[in-house]
């Protein structure tokens, strides 16, 4: 099937991917795709083959199954985990932006502005605080014009206040230029705001979804445990989504308006109420409460869902 | 100035301008230990030059490439860690080479110019080469610079962004494989690798862009031939080693001097 003919075809998508690292399978059987405007986020520990994926896609591993195809024509703006430049080269900022292709001078300064580095222009690429690397990184992407942004781990080295303002601006990128976004992180929570797909990635896919739901899956719990609780925290006290009658908000569609409904009515009901949720929220509390499906009580087994 | 005098600068010099740029990237993709090994593996050529009367210059360039290419395919696979690998491909040519000339009753060879170099014999013919060759060097080099940069930075970005990262590394190996066939005459094999990593080091303080540390790295090795055989004439000391010193001279007197890159 060509995924190359139709313009409403996703900007990528991947179809059943499996690969092999010595023997051993680092992903197996992952399907996922990218549309336009669309930000997709990959979550997982560490080990779970999000870089695998994000470097299969981007055609840099060969998959021992499965396929991957891309739109006709479009562009990608990949940024790397992390880029180390040797010290015993010199390189300025407005240099590396340029060894990728010709660029005008005037392109390099108004990325650099978009992302909030034109400060750096001429400083060396050595001289750069992790924040300001992943900004000329992502700078470095979109003077691609790129039609889908492929991040991995964007917010790594940077503390949580850049954090988010990456994520916020990562968000506004999406929103101006109507670019697809694959992304890489291990803090759904910090993304859950301006992610439309999660895709909960250990070799296999776990689950995936609106991150509402992932964040309340079994199969997403069991793989953070106690770190998932903590999101989950997180969530509730970042988005006032407070099930504060106990009630395990389950994954599913019948049940999404409910968990929108605590969104907007929750958020007086801070203090106490917020301590029941914290223990009960997601992991133990699902077998008291009215929920259909036993959720928290699978550490380790992990459903298809 | 004496005609062998004349030559021996005049091959130094050109040698110098071959070595500074392409030593920078040496240095900048950590690949000494590799401009050793293929050095090494030289003397082998000269050997196979004799045995198959192919000439040495053209037996130490076919050898040089060869070893450079199974170097690639041997690191494609990862079995071993690539300074292992180097250790012993290193030091097995050298072995090789050194057998092979011993066995070869009938060439006999000044082993110690090929070891060490012997620059006041440049011929007419050797400059030739080496204004020709490296000439041919230099241009691929400029041709394949910016990818080269690039995917010294970061190979999977650069094969993100669609350019031939296994060719353009398998290219720049060539290089300097070609670059050391041409230095042997000059500093001898087992001193190649310090023209091009001394005057490449000794501009890293000074220069603020790539290019720039190129051509510095270029002057900082013309300083060097010219004060090594200066010296060498002086105080009658071997030329090659002369001339390794004198570079090291001024990588130590850079130091001393403020830097001006970053």
């Amino acid at each position: 099937m060509a995924a190359t003919a139709s313009a409403s075809a996703p900007l990528l998508r991947a179809e059943h991917l499996s690969v092999r690292y010595n023997g051993r399978m680092a992903l197996e059987d992952v399907s996922l795709s990218v549309g336009e405007g669309e930000i997709v986020t990959l979550i997982g520990p560490n080990g779970a083959g999000k870089t695998t994926l994000v470097k299969t896609v981007l055609g840099l591993v060969q998959p021992s199954a499965g396929s991957v195809f891309r739109r006709d024509g479009i562009s990608v703006g990949y940024m790397p985990q992390r880029l180390a430049v040797d010290a015993t080269l010199p390189l300025s900022v407005r240099r590396f932006l340029s060894l990728w292709g010709p660029v005008r001078t005037d392109a390099l300064e108004a990325a650099l502005t978009e992302v909030g580095a034109a400060h750096t222009l001429d400083r060396a690429v050595q001289a750069l605080s992790g924040g300001e690397m992943q900004r000329v990184l992502l700078a470095r992407a979109l003077l691609r014009q790129p039609d889908l942004l492929v991040l991995d781990e964007p917010v790594q080295a940077v503390d949580v206040h850049g954090q988010i303002a990456l994520f916020e601006l990562i968000g506004e990128i999406r929103r101006r230029r109507q670019c697809g976004v694959l992304l890489v992180s291990h803090d759904l929570h910090l993304v859950m705001a301006r992610t439309d797909t999660v895709v909960c990635l250990n070799r296999h896919i776990c689950c995936q979804g609106r991150p509402e739901d992932v964040s309340r899956h079994p199969d997403y719990v069991a793989l953070f445990g106690k770190h998932a609780e903590a999101l989950a925290i997180y969530h509730h006290m970042h988005d006032h989504a407070h099930a504060d009658d106990g009630c395990v908000v389950p994954v599913g569609q019948e049940h999404t308006p409910h968990a929108l409904h605590h969104h907007d009515h929750g958020d007086h009901a801070h203090g106490d109420q917020d301590q029941g949720d914290q223990d009960g929220g997601d992991q133990d509390h699902g077998p008291q409460g009215p929920a259909p499906h036993d959720h928290g009580r699978t550490p380790g087994e992990h459903r298809h869902g | 100035m004496d005609d062998f005098l004349l030559r021996a600068l005049l091959g130094g010099a050109g040698l110098a301008l071959v070595a500074g740029p392409l030593g920078c990237v040496v240095v900048w993709r950590r690949m000494a230990y590799f401009g050793d090994t293929l050095s090494h593996s030289a003397l082998l050529g000269v050997a196979l030059g004799f045995l198959f009367g192919i000439g040495l210059n053209t037996g130490v360039a076919l050898v040089c490439v060869g070893i450079a290419v199974l170097l690639s395919l041997l690191q494609e696979q990862r079995r071993l860690a690539t300074d292992t690998l180097l250790g012993i491909i290193s030091h097995s040519a050298l072995s090789l080479g050194l057998i092979a000339i011993a066995l070869m009753e009938s060439l006999r060879v000044d082993l110690l110019a090929y070891l060490f170099g012997d620059i006041l014999a440049v011929t007419g013919g050797d400059l030739a080469w080496i204004w020709g060759g490296g000439a041919v060097v230099l241009v691929i080099l400029a041709l394949i610079w910016r990818r080269l940069l690039a995917l010294t930075v970061d190979p999977d970005l650069a094969r993100v962004e669609g350019m031939p990262v296994g060719r353009i590394r398998l290219i720049f190996m060539l290089l300097i494989a070609g670059t050391i066939a041409l230095a042997m005459k000059i500093v001898g094999i087992l001193l190649v690798t310090s023209l091009l990593i001394i005057p490449a080091a000794a501009a890293r303080r000074f220069a603020r862009g790539p290019e720039e540390m190129a051509v510095l790295a270029a002057g900082a090795g013309l300083l060097a031939v010219a004060a090594g055989l200066g010296l060498s004439l002086a105080a009658d000391l071997p030329t090659g080693p002369a001339i390794v010193a004198a570079a090291a001279g001024l990588f130590l007197a850079g130091h001393l001097l403020p830097a001006r890159g970053r």
